[in-house]
């Protein structure tokens, strides 16, 4: 068994070299992308894996106060980014949004956390704490019921339509100049906005009460109640915060891609999973690692290993290279990227 | 100040406390002894809430804490150690202690996120205490061990930082399960003096579980003897180590002669 696994680590290798080398070769010759579109997949790669880190991190802080996935959880996503929308439109219609895009976008943005926060919350409260005593696969099927009643839900309310954010004003359209290095100015947009959201979460869970009251709460729920934690509460906690994550990666959403529908949710959701096992389930720096990683591998991946094969169209294969990519990662560290972190109760 | 009566508790057939009766005056500190499976850590997790008791009354200070949720009975002024050393790992060996003091602090989750002038005060204030709680055990959970997690530390440091945790619930009475297990000779020594230190200074009332009889004659006022859920013993160490019900459950019968 064991040499079998390294024949399959070998021959990853093998293949990822072959790819590359393939690429570099086209390169030199003349042919592929040209410098600025390796930069432009980059940065690409870069935004959207951003937006997967902030998705990443419910699951991740969910898995690690709970212990089971809440697949529902990229449906919290698009109930923050689709509520936005409507938000958006009104704001366009009556003129604020070309007039003060900034106050307009936050405005937006307030809008989508708040539904997010919302319906994690109330998911929390009617689905999965009735089945808190259960064993978890039970909370897990029942979190992708939820992740179906949402997505129709949303569906039969507001139709299935995509629906289009206004256009962003010219300056986000256009490339800003940074460090010398031209970048399209919304994804720029988007990278600070979800390292600043990142930066807040870590502080917030390392620094605070309620940060304290979490981590303990996922180490050992009947010490965190011994010790006077409030765990209900704390668990709630932690939904709202993953819903507000997710409801910012909403807004983000819009900004890169615009369009939203009620099934939007769903790769993106499966994609924030995937990060938030590339690196190391129940770790946040590692959910927020993984998802850029991700991105960048999905961003830059099909050019740089599938071209060199002499694969056509290779851009439409960015899924395939995402969930390869995890993968790859499993198949040469089990744990995830970064390690996963664990209860007392799992770790027994 | 601890007063049991008739305390019952069985798992499928099995009892574990089988009607134990017993009190705990305050400023005492009492040993609970008995072999394998007599019920002494069960007694700690009754009195403690994790466990419902199937019958019999438990009365703190007065007041029965029967069916309380473990917070509120930490709350009313109870604090325990596990035998097996149950501490959050992946946190700091000073959050330990701070998480500690959440049952005796008043700032909810949403002035946490505000950060208001009050929460810093409190704050720093649980940070002082924890720190101050620390250094009663000398240098060993000092300076630079406060932001080092708890998983790096060894096992007699793990056992000190969990009764640090539980002396900063501020309870009155304190149930220590095995505290010197795995610890070397001189280690445990230096636990007793602590123990009575916890009594003498901190004046705290000390119920300890332990199998080591040298510490249980060094700090124990008063020894309680388990057997199959019920007290078959009680008394001055001396009385209770010349019990012939005592000898009896530890070493069995002897053969009949004849």
């Amino acid at each position: 068994m064991d040499s079998f696994l390294w024949v399959v680590r070998i021959g990853a290798i093998v293949l990822l070299i072959w790819g590359v080398a393939g690429t570099v070769v086209q390169g030199l010759s003349g042919q592929g992308p040209t410098g600025e579109a390796w930069r432009d997949l980059v940065v690409a790669g870069i935004a959207q894996g951003a937006m997967y880190g902030l998705i990443a991190l419910g699951y991740s802080m969910v898995y690690g106060v709970l212990g089971f996935i809440n697949f529902a959880h990229g449906e919290v996503f698009m109930s923050g980014g689709m509520v936005g929308f409507f938000v958006a439109n009104y704001l366009w219609e009556v003129g604020l949004w070309e007039t003060n895009f900034v106050l307009a976008i936050l405005l937006v943005l307030l809008s989508s956390i708040l539904t997010s926060t919302l319906v994690a919350v109330i998911v929390e409260r009617i689905a999965y704490r009735p089945l808190r005593a259960s064993p978890r696969l039970i909370p897990l099927i029942t979190s992708i019921g939820i992740s179906f009643f949402l997505q129709y839900t949303f569906a039969g309310l507001f139709g299935v339509a995509v629906k289009n954010y206004p256009p962003p004003p010219e300056s986000l359209r256009s490339r800003i100049s940074l460090l010398g290095l031209e970048i399209e100015g919304s994804k720029l947009l988007v990278i600070v906005v979800a390292v600043a959201t990142m930066v807040g979460l870590y502080l917030f869970v390392e620094k605070t009460r309620t940060g304290r009251s979490i981590r303990a709460v996922a180490e050992d729920k009947e010490i965190a109640a011994l010790m006077g934690i409030d765990v209900n509460r704390t668990i709630v906690a932690t939904f709202a915060v993953g819903g507000a994550m997710a409801g910012v990666a909403g807004t983000l959403w819009a900004l890169l891609f615009r369009g939203v529908s009620f099934i939007t949710g769903f790769l993106p959701g499966i994609k924030a999973f995937t990060a938030a096992v590339l690196g190391g389930i129940g770790n946040l720096p590692g959910a927020m690692a993984g998802g850029v990683l991700l991105g960048l591998f999905e961003g830059v991946g099909p050019q740089l290993v599938l071209a060199g094969f002499g694969i056509p169209g290779v851009s439409q294969l960015k899924d395939v290279v995402a969930f390869t990519a995890l993968v790859l990662v499993l198949i040469f560290k089990p744990t995830g990227l970064f390690g996963e972190r664990l209860s007392a109760e799992d770790r027994a | 100040m601890l007063e049991i009566w008739g305390l019952h508790k069985s798992f499928g057939g099995v009892h574990a406390l089988a009607g134990v009766d017993l009190r705990v005056d305050e400023g005492e500190i009492v040993s609970v002894i008995g072999p394998n499976g007599a019920g002494k850590t069960s007694f700690f997790n009754v009195v403690t809430g994790l466990y419902l008791p199937d019958g019999g009354d438990i009365m703190f200070e007065g007041r029965s804490i029967v069916g309380l949720e473990s917070s509120e009975i930490t709350e009313a002024g109870i604090a325990r150690t596990f035998q097996n050393v149950r501490l959050f790992l992946n946190m700091t060996v000073l959050e330990n202690v701070m998480v500690a003091q959440h049952c005796r602090t008043r700032a909810g989750a949403f002035r946490a996120v505000l950060r208001t002038p009050f929460l810093r005060k409190e704050e720093a204030e649980i940070e002082a205490r924890a720190k101050e709680t620390l250094a009663f055990f000398g240098s060993r959970l000092v300076g630079y061990r406060f932001d080092q997690p708890a998983l790096s530390l060894s096992y007699a440091n793990r056992r000190r930082l969990e009764i640090a945790r539980a002396m900063a619930t501020r309870p009155k009475l304190l149930l220590l399960d095995e505290p010197v297990a795995g610890m070397n000779p001189r280690e445990t020594a230096e636990l007793t003096g602590l123990i009575r230190k916890l009594r003498d200074e901190m004046g705290l009332t000390v119920v300890v579980i332990e199998h080591d009889m040298r510490v249980v004659r060094d700090v124990s006022d008063r020894v309680i003897v388990l057997d199959h859920g019920v007290k078959i013993a009680e008394g001055s160490y001396d009385e209770v180590s010349s019990d012939e019900a005592v000898i009896e459950a530890y070493l069995g019968r002897p053969a009949e002669v004849g």
